[in-house]
């Protein structure tokens, strides 16, 4: 009887020594701490690029020379930044609409519907995304200037819009065909057993169902449209995107000003996120109630 | 890729049923076609198409004497020069993209665990953060990359005052390629990994524990094989962009010993009579990962991927 007092590990005397203790908390949280290693790696380039921004460089930002405002207070001075910021705006905007809205039809017959040639298409929407981009870009170069601008459409803004529309179609159908395959049938089956017609049931129940997986896909695309910049430098000619600004200034050193631009995104993005979660977050808490 | 998707799924939303039964009938109508159709008029004009263009370039012949204008033809010369000339850029594009896919593996699971069974209801937060940084141009976080490598800045700094570095530079190097090709496409790594472990029933791994396992046997027979199908997706995520890249090679490599993408590249925009070799190389390159991707989904199956 006198035995079990003395199992050590039952024990609420035990207590490890302090090497050993030490040990034991980096074993159980071994998983959490490199994880915030890897977030603070994550994190260290867009540090910098923060910093840098309020750097009073010369001709190259690379080196730390001085503190300044100026950057922040006139983010538009240097030529092309503002401009090439406009373009890749309203390309994300107008791709994303687009992209959207088809990728969301395909995704719905993909899961809704029985057809001959399915497997062909799945096959069509997976494969532009196993493609390397820079095949992508070089196909779409060799068509445009050799078809395309026989008929009237050379190298601009339509044919980055047509690229990135092309590129970002088969990212929204993947996300949206998950959501929909997520859904609980039975939901729909209840609404025509409540004497819904087709349409009905379409547009009070599944559509609002589904709706956060379309704007998770169309938050997607907007930033796989705007952040590119390998398609885009196949397809843009002479005009210019943000990314393709900043990797033409990269050869004679990026202006802070862009670095002013980059980090806002940053911001906006984040802020935009986090605004989305919260929401989503109070509308899953109010349907538990 | 869909576990890329299902990471994008809102969670705790009460509409969402993981375990719904399956529709007993699928509607069989030409609605479905009808809703395919743009998407796949689509795809056909600005896919399908210019590839075919682009197989088409890669049998051209230059018009000699006229740079930039060519003639069709079936010049298999052209790929050819793709495999010989160009066989040490893809053997350099093929061996940075598998280090770099390596290293994002490392890198990326032990996040992508904590994420799943760590987090708690810090989740959503930590996967805000894994996104965030993606938000900034890739272009400038490579380019900060070139800063925090240069030989001034503090990683070189630190090496050089420890001795560790033989060649004293880290920028201008491979080692600098690889580092950012690790870097840039992480998130598609962690993202699959994280997906398929939060899937998974943390009591099977308990059960491990309960059967005397110690941590890493657990891991290594119950852990790692439950999260496979988002290593695979992981590991193809991040290995075709980076065996495709140049920028990272433009911003951060050497001047002498290029990747294919480079080439390519050059090879279209700055080289006039360039377009038959550099179609030749990206048909190549495509063949290469499509013959990769295909061996890998008969290996493992589709459905995690599609």
């Amino acid at each position: 009887m006198t035995t079990t007092d003395q199992t050590p590990v039952a024990s609420p005397a035990y207590r490890p020594s302090g090497a050993k203790r030490v040990q034991l908390w980096l074993a159980n949280h071994f998983a959490i701490l490199s994880a915030i290693l890897v977030l603070l790696y994550l994190f260290l380039p867009v540090a910098y690029t923060f910093a840098f921004s309020f750097n009073d460089h010369g001709k190259t930002n690379i080196v730390w020379q001085g503190f300044t405002w100026k950057h922040w207070q006139d983010p538009c001075r240097v030529a092309g930044a503002c401009e090439s910021l406009v373009t890749s705006l309203q390309v994300g905007a107008i791709s994303t609409v687009v992209a959207t809205v088809l990728g969301t039809l395909m995704a719905l017959a993909m899961v809704r519907y029985r057809f001959r040639g399915k497997a062909a298409s799945n096959v069509l929407i997976f494969v532009p995304m196993a493609t390397p981009e820079i095949v992508m870009g070089a196909a779409l170069l060799t068509i445009f200037v050799q078809g395309f601008a026989n008929v009237g459409i050379s190298l601009g803004f339509t044919t980055i819009v047509f690229a990135h529309i092309m590129f970002c179609l088969s990212f929204v159908v993947v996300t949206v065909k998950a959501r929909i395959q997520s859904l609980d049938p039975r939901i729909e089956e209840a609404a025509q057993d409540l004497y819904a017609s087709p349409a009905q049931t379409f547009w009070k129940v599944t559509f609002p169902l589904i709706l956060p997986g379309i704007l998770g896909a169309a938050m997607l695309a907007f930033s796989l449209s705007f952040d590119d910049f390998i398609i885009t430098n196949f397809v843009s000619g002479n005009e210019s995107t943000f990314p393709k600004f900043v990797y033409v200034a990269s050869r004679r050193g990026i202006p802070a000003e862009a670095n002013v631009i980059g980090f806002s995104m940053f911001v906006l993005a984040v802020l935009l996120v986090v605004g989305a979660q919260v929401v989503s977050s109070l509308r899953a808490s109010r349907y538990k109630e | 890729m869909s576990s890329l998707a299902q990471v994008s799924q809102v969670a705790g939303d009460p509409a969402v049923h993981p375990t719904a039964p399956a529709p007993e009938t699928e509607k069989r109508s030409w609605t479905a076609y009808l809703l395919l159709l743009p998407g796949v008029l689509w795809l056909g004009v600005f896919f399908i198409l210019p590839l075919v263009q682009l197989a088409a370039v890669s049998l051209q012949s230059r018009f000699p004497g006229f740079p930039g204008y060519y003639y069709r033809d079936l010049n298999f010369e052209n790929y050819l020069s793709a495999l010989t000339d160009y066989a040490p850029h893809f053997a350099r594009s093929f061996l940075y993209a598998g280090l770099a896919t390596f290293l994002a593996f490392v890198v990326a699971y032990p996040l992508a665990y904590a994420m799943a069974f760590k987090a708690g209801r810090w989740r959503n937060l930590m996967m805000i953060c894994v996104v965030a940084p993606f938000f900034t141009s890739f272009i400038l976080r490579t380019f900060a990359w070139s800063q925090i490598l240069a030989d001034e800045g503090p990683v070189a700094a630190v090496l050089n005052f420890l001795h560790l570095l033989p060649g004293g530079h880290i920028i201008n190097t491979p080692v600098a390629v690889v580092a950012g090709l690790t870097y840039n496409f992480l998130p598609f790594m962690v993202l699959p990994i994280y997906a398929s472990l939060e899937r998974a029933d943390p009591r099977v791994i308990e059960a491990g524990g309960d059967l005397y396992a110690n941590g890493f046997t657990t891991f290594r027979t119950v852990t790692l094989p439950m999260s496979m199908p988002g290593v695979l997706a992981g590991t193809l995520l991040t290995f075709i962009p980076a065996a495709g890249d140049f920028v990272n090679m433009e911003l951060l490599g050497p001047q002498r010993g290029k990747m294919v993408g480079n080439v390519i590249n050059d090879q279209f925009l700055a080289v006039p009579g360039g377009y038959p070799v550099a179609a030749a190389l990206s048909f190549t390159l495509m063949a290469a990962i499509l013959a990769m991707v295909f061996l890998y989904v008969r290996r493992f199956g589709t459905d995690e991927l599609v």
